[in-house]
Order: structure tokens, then C-alpha cells, then sequence
């Protein structure tokens, strides 16, 4: 079984591209099943089951989402097992761009809008810098000068990354997603993170809704940079 | 050295093969591409930017000399055959024109000086002058049209040559074109515009996604290609004095009437 775990800012384009590369694999006659992470509401999984795979949709509600993915993968891999698949897919709703949910055996790819601006891949952290392979997105719609400095400063951040210039509308360059995706390795029974997840331990994760420091308890770091541990 | 560009035909929108197998343009050609909004020609020259190896949705193989590129030659920006200037008529980076300009030209392992060359030759072919440090989100669609030429004619200065629909951004296309298509290059120009179409040597005709057919720009449409320049010149004349704010008194359309008259 290979996994395949499809990070992105938002409205990027991810399930778009996913869709392109998930027909191109069924032309080949590999089977995948596709697993959507999201927060609160998506019809995502619908699309995907237009393509005709197996989805399952996991809504991670007052939870961050690629937590919630994480310990949840081996539950998803037998899934995927017991429906024959050669592929798992996973979508990630990743938002604070502080997690990348990739583990050493997946195959990372992160989707960015290159109309997001050139310094956009400085901004985004772990989900690009850990990743195998960057699908730029929307590139149609910016000037050719714009579009090479967006893949620079990918470059900046993640030096190995494959780049791959892609459309979600018309398909362009999703065929060589999937050429990555049949060349990715198979996945182990124990896989482990490419990159720890944030730290974030205080009173705000278990529900406190008060905004100040005094209601607050745990790993609390100030603005000015100094950081405490307060409790018992 | 690139001698010549082949593109192999793969299929239209419905999946039938292009009626035009192959393409061959030589080093100094121009080519037009013609046909009807949504016939495919933006994808052609998308096609042909990206050096495509029957791996996008036409499935069109480009190969260069004859043979197929690298996978770097494809995607380092260092190495890149081709320069292209797309349709967009606005930059969406927010960065000053100098700061963007010096990092496209880092990008194509070109030298930081060409920066101040490239606004001199935009503002020869724009109204209101662009400045170093102004904010490229800030310019206005002719303006940025400009820069984009300049940049293209300057930075990315490619032995290919692709324009998509160089009339419609206000700015003098006769002299953008000329800027762009250096010599010895192969030039690729898509557009809805006669004047522009008569003066390639051949142009692709567009249809359904599938390259129809290649007509060569025959010597009776090279002689009306004088004349529609001629018209151009007289348009853009008058576009000029409403522009300054003048007045348009007269419409001189003598040299016109003189070559049908003397064709009875």
C-alpha cells in the first residue's frame, strides 16, 4: 500500500488536483481509496465519489484537523486495506501552516496558489518544507516573470522539492503527479512524522474562552518572546 | 541553438485526433494563431511554454531540433528556451517594480542592471511613466502590459518567443511586437487582430481544442497587410489626439480611396 497525503492552503486547488491524478491512476488500473479531512462541513467526498473510489469523510470539528488525521491514519490505512486498494489518499484541511501531517514513507505533496503571492512559500512552513513534491497552482492567471519567482523562493524553502506546475481546471500537469504518486514508497506498519506537530499545551486546548494571561495555565509564550510554564 | 521547434498533434476537446499532425517553425518565423474565444489557442501556447511531452490534456509532444528536452531544460528557469507573455493584464505580486524586476532577474541568471533597461524600454511603450518604486499591484493594465513586454524582450530573453493577444492592453503593439520578436527567434503570436494576423508568415487556425489547419500568408494578404498598417497608423494617431485631449478635425482616408481607384 502507498499513501499519499495532499496538503494545502485553502481554496488552493488540492481536491481539484487530486481528482485529475486520481483518474489518471484509474486509467492505469490502480485502485485508491480517498480519505477528505476537514473541519466543519465539506461536500468534497462527493466529488471524489464521482471519480467512483471508496471515500470516507472525517470531520474534525472543535479539534485541529491534522491531529485529528494523524492518530487516526492507521484506522484509515485498513480501510483502504480491506477495500483492495493499491492507494490511500488523504486530504488535509491543514490551516494554521504551522503541521505537516507527511510521515517518513507517504508521499508528501502540498498544493499552493501561486496568486497567493511570491512570499507565500516563506509564510507556509512545515507542510511545504517537508514536502516531496510542491503543485503550483493558478499559475494561469499570473505573468511568467511572477511564476518563476514563486518556484525560487519554493526552491528557497524546500531545496529538494519536485516542483510541478499544475491546473485543477483543465488537468495540466497532474499526469506527472500521478508518475510521482506510482514511483512513491510503500508505507510501513509503524510510521512516524516527518516533523513534530506545534507545541500547544495550555488552558485555551481544553476549552478556556477567557483572553487573557492570568486565565491562563500551561506553556504560555509572551509577545516579547519569553515563555513560562505556569501551574502545579 | 535552437534551429527549429516541431509540435506533434495530439487531440481536440472531444478526444478526436487534430486534423494538423505536425508543426514545424523555423528559427526567424513568426507564426500566428487564430480562431474563435475558447478554440484552444491559449492552450497551444501553453502547450508550447511548458515544452509539453504528451503529458497535458492534448496530449501534444513539442520537441526541439528534433529532439525531446530535458526535464531541466522544461523547468529551470536558468535554462528555459522559451519566454512568454501571457494574457494577464495585472501583476498580483506585492513588491516595488525594482525589488520584483532584480529577483526575476536573479531568477534567470540575468545581471541586476538590466532592471533600469527594462522600465526605460516600458516606458517607451506606455502613457504615464512607471517608476522603480512604485507598487507593481498599483499599475494600471497598460502599464503593466508594459513592464511584462520589457520584461519578457529583456530578462527572459528566450530563443522562443510566445505572445498571447498583445492588442488589448492600450499600448503600442506594432512596437511591442517589434521589441519582442528579436532576430533570429521563433515568435509565436496568438490574436484576434488582422493586422497582427497578416503580418506572420503563416498562422495556425484554431478549432474545438485541435489545431485545423495552417494557412500560409498568401502575397495578396501581404500587400493588404500594408494597407491595414497604414490604418493603424492613422487609428493610432487619432488615439493620440483624443488622448492629449485635442480635437479631431479631419479624417484623412485619401490613401485609401487611391488604391481602389486605381485598381478600376
Amino acid at each position: 500500500m502507498k499513501m499519499v497525503i495532499v496538503a494545502g492552503t485553502p481554496g488552493s486547488g488540492k481536491t481539484a488536483v487530486l481528482i485529475h491524478a486520481l483518474k489518471s491512476l484509474k486509467l492505469k488500473n490502480l485502485k485508491s481509496s480517498v480519505v477528505k479531512i476537514d473541519c466543519l462541513y465539506t461536500d468534497d467526498d462527493k466529488k471524489f465519489a464521482k471519480v467512483g473510489v471508496p471515500v470516507k469523510l472525517g470531520l474534525s470539528m472543535d479539534m485541529c484537523p491534522d491531529h485529528y488525521a494523524i492518530y487516526n491514519l492507521e484506522d484509515m490505512l485498513s480501510w483502504a486495506h480491506s477495500n483492495d486498494s493499491d492507494y490511500l489518499m488523504v486530504e488535509t484541511a491543514g490551516l494554521c501552516h504551522r503541521c505537516a501531517p507527511y510521515t517518513i514513507n507517504s508521499l508528501g505533496v502540498c498544493v499552493i496558489d501561486a496568486t497567493s503571492g511570491p512570499n507565500t512559500p516563506l509564510k507556509v512552513g512545515p507542510f511545504l518544507s517537508t514536502a516531496d513534491i510542491a503543485v503550483v497552482t493558478k499559475g494561469d492567471m499570473i505573468s511568467q516573470a511572477e511564476r518563476e519567482i514563486f518556484r525560487e523562493k519554493i526552491l528557497e524553502v524546500n531545496p529538494e522539492a519536485k516542483i510541478i506546475e499544475a491546473n485543477g481546471l483543465s488537468g495540466q500537469g497532474c499526469l506527472e503527479l500521478a508518475d510521482e504518486m506510482m514511483k512513491a514508497k510503500e508505507v510501513s506498519e509503524e510510521e512516524e512524522l516527518r516533523h513534530s506537530a506545534p507545541l500547544a499545551v495550555c488552558t485555551l486546548c481544553v476549552g478556556e474562552t477567557k483572553v487573557n494571561k492570568k486565565h491562563h495555565r500551561g506553556i504560555l509564550r509572551r509577545i516579547d518572546g519569553f515563555e513560562s510554564y505556569k501551574g502545579e | 541553438m535552437i534551429d527549429k521547434i516541431t509540435v506533434t498533434g495530439g487531440y481536440d476537446k472531444q478526444g478526436n485526433k487534430e486534423p494538423v499532425e505536425e508543426v514545424i517553425i523555423q528559427k526567424g518565423e513568426i507564426f500566428g494563431v487564430v480562431g474563435p474565444t475558447g478554440s484552444g489557442k491559449s492552450s497551444l501556447i501553453g502547450d508550447i511554454e511548458q515544452l509539453a511531452q504528451e503529458d497535458t490534456f492534448s496530449k501534444r509532444k513539442i520537441l526541439i531540433n528534433g529532439e525531446e528536452p530535458s526535464y531541466d531544460d522544461r523547468t529551470n528557469p536558468r535554462k528555459k528556451m522559451v519566454a512568454q507573455l501571457s494574457q494577464n493584464m495585472n501583476f498580483l505580486a506585492d513588491m516595488e517594480v525594482g525589488e520584483f524586476l532584480s529577483l526575476h532577474a536573479k531568477c534567470r541568471g540575468a545581471k541586476n542592471a538590466c532592471v533600469d533597461k527594462v522600465i526605460e524600454l516600458a516606458n517607451t511603450l506606455t502613457g504615464e511613466p512607471i517608476k522603480k518604486e512604485h507598487e507593481l499591484t498599483i499599475l494600471s493594465g497598460g502599464q503593466s502590459r508594459a513592464l511584462m513586454v520589457a520584461d519578457v524582450a529583456i530578462i527572459s530573453d528566450s530563443p522562443i518567443v510566445l505572445i498571447d493577444e498583445i492588442e488589448n492592453a492600450g499600448i503600442r503593439k506594432h512596437d511591442a511586437l517589434k521589441v519582442l520578436s528579436g532576430h533570429g527567434k521563433i515568435v509565436m503570436v496568438v490574436t484576434h487582430d488582422p493586422v497582427l494576423a497578416l503580418m506572420t508568415d503563416k498562422r495556425i487556425v484554431m478549432k474545438n481544442g485541435g489545431m485545423e489547419k495552417i494557412v500560409s500568408t498568401s502575397p495578396q494578404e501581404k500587400f493588404i497587410s500594408k494597407k491595414l498598417n497604414k490604418i493603424d497608423e492613422l487609428m493610432l494617431h487619432l488615439r493620440e489626439k483624443v488622448r492629449r485631449g485635442e480635437l479631431v478635425e479631419d479624417l484623412d482616408i485619401d490613401f485609401l480611396e487611391l488604391e481602389s481607384s486605381r485598381k478600376k
